[in-house]
């Protein structure tokens, strides 16, 4: 069943693809943190027209289909630049946009659960909304949210396969130009899910150890 | 030092605070007691706007802090303030603890901050516990690195919001002694408590609170052994 001559001739175009994956998902993942953190807080910055805006843009990326924001970046966003951008930058852009939604909504929890003692005490003493949230607030929540962003990583290692229609050579593209070359339609799709299957898996127990030894520390 | 004139809370219908008029001198150590649900805690709270009062005035050396012009960071800096649940911050060390504020709202270069924080740690005898998280510590501990991180700003008044109420029974005194200890020294000190034996002792001034207003405002002699108000006589006949 397994053909050891296919995987030795063409393992190259999963380990590749894997990278692409990888890259794409630790890029969303990363990127996404930041403009997740920056959507985040503009949503409880008790201004009025931020708190609109913020939330009008988490609420449209998560209510719209993740293909359908891809060719937006995808056709759009050339159209709107003077320069050029690769395809693998287009739909990183895509994927970590999609993604700062999500960790937007993940962090917002994470603050909303610091017992709000914390930043009466900051308040106490004389300590600005910035000053506490910085040196009090964010390091406990960003603590608190580490495993749910770890699983956000995960999220986007499978859902990242999307990026494949435009184009970029992830692993579930890499698979799909195996199967017209090699004429088997079906394997190469069970050793991308096999890959797929592997990076996730490993991951999660990582991310189990690490919530582990973090419960060990409080 | 501390005027609070016609002071008003209500969370929504609920009058939390009717009408409070009193006044803190300076150096004074007043003890707030009363029943549960009085007014007391969101009273203190108010001092320091962590409630803002619907109405009526808080008047600090001359100005209110109730002016939208007045800064209310400055103005909680000269305020200290010590919770029932410690609140220390998780993510910092005691020692971190203590020169947070000094280092990022006075903006004290660490070695400064640092001198004050360990001055501040040798007093309360936890030298030793400077690189320990707070998770680490006991109650009492945590109480102390608590009252030792409101003194790092070098505060004009101390608001004590039940201090010892989360705390184990053998752990009070530790608490009580340091905060007799301030007020020897001078310390201005508004402490919401249900410790009646520091109140006797300590206090110059005991108020009793019920349902939002002071019933009685008098020296703790008084109040202890001779209470004007029926409502006062029988909150202490019930928990003396």
């Amino acid at each position: 069943m397994i053909d050891i001559e296919f995987i030795t001739t063409y393992y190259s175009y999963f380990l590749e693809g894997a990278k692409i994956t990888l890259m794409i998902s630790l890029f969303g993942v990363i990127f996404g943190t930041f403009l997740g953190i920056i959507v985040c807080l503009l949503k409880i910055s008790n201004i009025k027209i931020f708190e609109i805006v913020s939330s009008a843009y988490i609420e449209i990326i998560r209510g719209t289909p993740l293909l359908l924001q891809l060719y937006i970046v995808y056709y759009g966003l050339p159209m709107a630049l003077p320069f050029e951008l690769s395809r693998m930058t287009l739909g990183t852009i895509a994927v970590f946009l999609n993604s700062s939604a999500y960790i937007a909504e993940i962090i917002r929890a994470g603050i909303n659960s610091i017992d709000k003692g914390q930043k009466e005490a900051a308040k106490s003493l004389g300590m600005s909304n910035k000053l506490s949230m910085r040196y009090v607030i964010l390091p406990q929540a960003f603590k608190n949210v580490l495993p749910a962003l770890g699983n956000e990583f995960i999220t986007l290692i499978k859902e990242s396969a999307i990026v494949s229609v435009v184009g970029i050579h992830d692993i579930m593209y890499n698979a799909d130009t195996l199967r017209g070359i090699t004429y088997k339609p079906f394997m190469p799709l069970v050793y991308a899910a096999l890959i797929y299957f592997i990076m996730t898996f490993t991951l999660s127990k990582a991310i189990g150890k690490i919530e582990g030894s973090m419960k060990k520390s409080d | 030092m501390i005027d609070i004139i016609n002071l008003n809370k209500k969370f929504g219908e609920l009058d939390v605070l009717k009408n409070i008029n009193t006044s803190i001198k300076r150096g004074e150590v007043v003890v707030i007691i009363g029943p549960s649900g009085s007014g007391k805690s969101t009273f203190l709270r108010c001092l320091n706007l962590l409630e803002q009062p619907t109405n009526g005035d808080i008047i600090f050396e001359g100005k209110s802090i109730l002016n939208k012009k007045m800064d209310i960071e400055e103005y909680r800096q000269k305020i200290g303030m010590v919770f029932q649940q410690f609140n220390l911050f998780n993510n910092k060390t005691v020692l971190e603890n203590i020169t947070l504020a000094p280092m990022k709202v006075k903006n004290l270069p660490k070695e400064e901050a640092h001198d004050i924080a360990m001055k501040l740690l040798k007093r309360i005898g936890l030298e030793n516990k400077r690189d320990e998280y707070p998770n680490k510590l006991s109650g009492g501990q945590k109480q102390r690195v608590a009252i030792a991180r409101a003194l790092a700003m070098q505060p004009k008044a101390m608001l004590f919001d039940e201090p010892t109420s989360a705390l184990d029974p053998e752990m009070v005194s530790e608490v009580l002694e340091l905060m007799k200890e301030l007020a020897l020294e001078g310390m201005t000190m508004i402490v919401v408590t249900h410790e009646m034996s520091f109140a006797r002792e300590v206090a110059k001034r005991v108020i009793f609170m019920d349902e939002g207003i002071i019933v009685e405002d008098d020296v703790p002699e008084m109040i202890f052994t001779n209470p004007k108000n029926p409502r006062t006589r029988d909150f202490l006949k019930k928990i003396l």
